[in-house]
């Protein structure tokens, strides 16, 4: 079929084929479809590959910048966002992306997170949420529900979870959604959107890591869990309030707020007034 | 030029400017404040960016984001700070990123003395971080020096790539003089990352220094990563690369010692030699002075700038006349034992060591003599 060939073709331009593939993703894991998915808006959005850069902290998801052929920032735990930081004051005129997962991006870079959302910088943030540390064997994260046995919890985690979304909102976010790697086509739209917004925007993934999370929790293999993701998730106009759902997946746009001059923008009129000589 | 009455901190904060910094990302702690504020006012006046982080891991996780992106970059900071720099200056030697991190030495362990003096954090500035890796360490003594070696500090870090430490400590960095500070001081000028054969790899050989590679957004499609690495920047497990980029990262400073090495000294043909380092060798130059006056009898010195790499060989030769040296420092002696190295068993190597957060006196040096 040529036709679907020429839609392919600078799909896989994206890649860094030659080198990096086979990728390092188990059978069943859902961060090649969020990177896929990821790839698809970037395209979609008409994003320059030699004016995007990607940043990454460390874990599973954290690995996705280093198969994009683009600018790829492959930095320590956790600190993806201040690195990414630097980048987009350096280079303002650059699209900084960030890519990672629950435990890079609510433990060790939790404080991060929230300052880089308070000064709204203007990133696109995709934080995959597959509840575990999956790279490092399975121990509880941040977003591990109360209860559930982990690694590192053999008696059930007696932490309480984070919601992603409503961290990011508290912090400052001016767009916020969620989906998850079984609405393949919500979650490209969603990432379209936190792309075209100004200022600092969060994409949660709800994705599955039958690996580890999934046996852990007698969940099955990668398609079980994302029939299992699928039964749970529920659109936010289908409920009456987004925050308060517990035990179910509430996909959509959660938070989208009249846009606010990010940093950069700010930090240009203090340029303006510091040459003026005023305050 | 004029004359001017500056702190230390403002001659490094100067220095940086003049070098070409453009990007500080910091977070406030005593007593190196007065850097970030002196460039919260001159950065974006000159088109560069200050920013505040949320912390010191930040900070330089921050700096090394902007330095990737090409700009000149510096952070300062004080021990607490400095501790938690210590995996972002990891990251910047495997990536081969060059910054400049003042550390404006006070009193320690843990807060320790926030306003007093101290030059504790001479060891952790060469194994601060994990993993064997190179380091260079400057160690101004006075407000002049603040501003030289934070030039040096710049530009040997664009040479070699990596992140240089510049060791101030309280006493040098709130010390005020009146000096006389260059416009445009002479600076390394790299020329553009060089494409070979058509192919660019971020991690040759022939680019493992005084060569600039390339930076975000230049079209080069660079990987960056703190994993152990090929040349192309990807992550390898293969022990022949593993050991290659070993090997490259030691080579950065192992061959270039030479040029790095700065020492100052005098009479070093005296029977008794000091050895020292920061505003402590102001102590020593005066014990210097005091003690010939009264007795006649010379007394050498020698000052190190750079301190790390340590110039083991240098001191080697200097000391080979020496009968006794003494080694006057803010810590417990950690520079003495590295002193011990380089004379004969034979040669006492006296500590005098200082932690109380006093400076230094002239009289204990001449104690020691």
């Amino acid at each position: 079929m040529p036709s679907s060939r020429g839609a392919v073709g600078p799909f896989l331009d994206f890649f860094r084929l030659d080198e990096r593939f086979p990728h390092m993703l188990c059978p069943g894991c859902g961060i090649g479809t969020a990177m896929a998915t990821m790839v698809r808006a970037f395209q979609e959005m008409g994003l320059e590959q030699d004016r995007l850069c990607v940043v990454s902290g460390i874990g599973c998801s954290s690995r996705v910048p280093g198969y994009l052929d683009c600018d790829t920032f492959h930095t320590l735990h956790g600190r993806a966002l201040p690195a990414a930081t630097g980048v987009k004051l350096a280079r303002p005129d650059l699209n900084v992306v960030v890519f990672g997962g629950d435990g890079d991006m609510m433990a060790i870079g939790g404080n991060h997170f929230i300052h880089a959302a308070r000064r709204n910088m203007d990133l696109t943030v995709f934080v995959v949420n597959n509840r575990t540390y999956a790279m490092t064997g399975g121990q509880y994260s941040p977003t591990t529900p109360t209860h559930e046995p982990a690694a590192t919890a053999p008696y059930g985690n007696c932490e309480r979870s984070f919601d992603i979304c409503f961290m990011a909102r508290a912090s400052g976010a001016m767009f916020v959604a969620r989906s998850t790697t079984y609405h393949v086509a919500h979650l490209k739209k969603m990432m379209k959107l936190a792309l075209g917004k100004t200022g600092f925007s969060v994409v949660e993934i709800v994705s599955q890591c039958p690996t580890l999370y999934g046996r852990q929790q007698r969940l099955g293999d990668g398609v079980k869990m994302l029939q299992w993701i699928r039964d749970r998730s529920v659109d936010v106009a289908k409920v009456d309030d987004p925050w308060r759902e517990e035990d179910r997946f509430v996909i959509g746009v959660l938070h989208d707020r009249e846009e606010v001059p990010p940093y950069t923008k700010l930090y240009q009129g203090v340029r303006d007034r510091a040459a003026a000589g005023g305050r | 030029m004029a004359l001017q009455l500056l702190s230390g901190n403002e001659a490094c904060a100067i220095g940086a400017v003049r070098a070409g910094v453009r990007f500080f990302a910091g977070y406030p702690i005593t007593p190196s404040t007065e850097i970030a504020e002196y460039l919260a006012r001159e950065l974006p006046r000159l088109g560069g960016t200050f920013v505040q982080m949320e912390d010191e891991i930040a900070s330089i996780c921050c700096m090394n984001g902007a330095t990737a992106a090409g700009l000149k970059a510096m952070t300062a900071t004080s021990g607490p700070g400095f501790s938690l720099m210590q995996e972002g200056i990891g990251y910047s030697v495997m990536a081969e990123l060059p910054c400049v991190i003042v550390n404006v030495m006070r009193g320690g362990p843990a807060t320790g003395l926030p306003t007093r003096s101290a030059q504790g954090d001479l060891m952790q500035a060469r194994y601060g971080t994990h993993g064997d890796h190179p380091a260079v360490a400057l160690c101004p003594w006075s407000v002049r020096e603040c501003f030289d070696l934070t030039v040096q500090a710049v530009d040997v870090s664009e040479r070699l790539r990596i992140p240089v430490i510049v060791l101030m400590d309280e006493i040098v960095g709130h010390m005020r003089e009146t000096v006389e500070l260059p416009e445009e001081p002479a600076l390394w000028k790299p020329g553009k990352p060089k494409r070979p054969g058509g192919e660019y790899y971020h991690y040759d050989d022939w680019n493992n220094y005084d060569a600039r590679i390339a930076s975000f957004g230049e079209g080069y499609r660079v990987h960056l990563t703190g994993l152990t690495h090929r040349k192309d920047g990807f992550p390898t497990n293969d022990p022949e690369v593993i050991k290659w980029n070993m090997d490259r990262l030691r080579a950065k400073v192992a061959d270039n010692g030479s040029w790095l090495w700065d020492i100052v000294y005098e009479d070093v043909g005296a029977e008794t030699v000091i050895v020292c380092y920061g505003s402590v060798a102001r102590a020593a130059m005066e014990a210097k002075r005091h003690f010939e006056h009264r007795t006649g009898r010379r007394i050498g010195i020698v000052r190190l700038r750079m301190v790390w790499p340590f110039p083991t060989r240098r001191l080697t030769a200097l000391l080979r006349s020496a009968r006794r040296v003494v080694v006057p420092e803010m810590n417990l002696g950690q520079m003495s034992r590295l002193v011990e190295r380089t004379v004969s068993r034979d040669v006492p190597v006296v500590s005098v060591p200082r932690y109380d957060g006093e400076m230094l006196t002239p009289e204990e040096v001449i104690d020691a003599f």
